[in-house]
């Protein structure tokens, strides 16, 4: 009966090991994840298009752990009291629309045969830009490449609000007006548009959309940087479960891929938030700048094989984009463990 | 583009989506377990000190 069920599922089209691979990196996706609170979900979706899974297949399947990674956070952001129910609500409503025109784009791409190809080449712009944006504030000294781990710790009344914020708060006073947590009151429809235009990318690239939701609602709306990871989390819930189920109507979603990474990513995410709480992101920040230029680079050498058929540049691709996830994601355990020792050692040495 | 589609209901879908919530929250509450139990072993297996040493 269980058998039967999970072979219908898919769970058993998967190779033994594709399983331990698919855990494998869902356990580096999972400390990226916990760690940066941002950035793992976006290295599946390329890597399953260079596995040769079919693009409705890598966007849908990606999606759908995207959905079960939200899920696991959520729940521990929701115990800390950082997710805003009310902004979390409106911010759903633009994101379905725009899921739903990103996700039919995808098949309209397909039925033309184009779908791959463009979703590797808007990774390769984002994956890039984002890449450049973190490696260079990193560089600076900025913080705006991930979650401000010292910043978990203020009252949310403490965050300042950035300029732009206010001054779209200012100029944009279409009614319904709404006040929401950390004291900002700003347009529904501001809101909206936020929501809308990250949920058409995250329908069209099966993406949580975390890496540009979060950055916007700090910007555009003006929220606290802890209520806007908690909200983002607790919205990705709803876009991603909404997301995997169209997908999975049209057999886009392999539980033969997303168990295995699903079962990798939560002790992963484990681990990469404990690390938080140890070591100063900014110290390897410029890691994670990095990986996401090798990313770039990593889809866009797999996509040039594809297009001239050499297997061994799309075999390059694949290991361009999960060796580079793998050593930032070593570097975050080995300077955990390196902090921890001398903490220790500091400890023992006060001692005597 | 293509239409805007209405999500129709879907047992086999609902099933399959519902089995990635189950494993979310399985794992959340197996993993929490985990750490409590062997957590403390791992840490002074890591650094040679308890927890504490945080």
């Amino acid at each position: 009966m269980l058998g039967n069920f999970l072979g219908g599922l898919g769970i058993f089209e998967t190779s033994p090991e594709m399983l331990a691979l698919f855990v494998g990196f869902g356990l580096v996706v999972g400390v990226l994840f916990g760690f940066f609170g941002m950035g793992g979900s976006f290295l599946v979706t390329p890597a399953l298009l260079m596995l040769d899974y079919p693009a409705s297949v890598a966007v849908g399947s990606g999606m759908a752990f995207v959905f079960g990674t939200a899920v696991i956070a959520t729940l521990k952001h929701h115990d800390l009291g950082q997710v805003d129910y009310k902004l979390g609500v409106i911010m759903i409503t633009g994101t379905t629309i725009g899921i739903e025109a990103g996700r039919a784009s995808v098949y309209y791409l397909e039925s033309m045969g184009l779908a791959g190809g463009v979703i590797s080449v808007a990774y390769v712009v984002l994956l890039g830009g984002v890449g450049a944006m973190v490696t260079r504030d990193a560089l600076k000294g900025d913080d705006d490449g991930g979650v401000d781990h010292e910043a978990a710790d203020k009252d949310l009344d403490e965050y300042e609000i950035p300029d732009v914020a206010k001054k779209i708060q200012r100029t944009v006073r279409i009614p319904p007006m709404v006040t929401l947590r950390g004291d900002v009151t700003v347009s529904v429809w501001v809101i909206t548009a936020v929501a809308f235009s990250t949920g058409v990318l995250s329908g069209f690239l099966g993406v949580g959309g975390g890496f540009i939701r979060m950055p916007a609602m700090i910007y555009a709306i003006g929220v606290p940087v802890p209520v806007a990871v908690g909200t983002d989390l607790f919205e990705i819930v709803f876009s991603g479960g909404l997301g995997s189920y169209l997908y999975g109507q049209d057999g886009g979603v392999s539980l033969g891929i997303v168990a295995p990474l699903l079962f990798g990513s939560a002790l992963g995410a484990r681990v990469g938030s404990a690390a938080t709480a140890i070591v100063d992101s900014d110290e390897i920040k410029v890691y994670f700048g990095g990986m996401l230029l090798v990313g770039a680079l990593a889809v866009g050498i797999g996509e040039v094989g594809s297009y001239i058929g050499s297997s061994t540049l799309e075999l390059l691709g694949l290991v361009l984009t999960i060796g580079a996830a793998v050593v930032v994601a070593f570097a975050v355990l080995y300077t955990t463990i390196s902090s921890l020792r001398v903490t220790r050692q500091q400890q023992t040495s006060a001692a005597d | 583009m293509a239409g805007l589609e209405i999500p129709s209901w879907d047992p086999e879908t609902v099933l399959l989506i519902g089995t990635i919530l189950l494993e979310a929250f399985v794992l959340y509450v197996g993993y929490g377990g985990l750490e409590r139990l062997v957590g403390p072993y791992l840490m002074r297996l890591l650094v040679g000190g308890d927890a504490s040493a945080r």
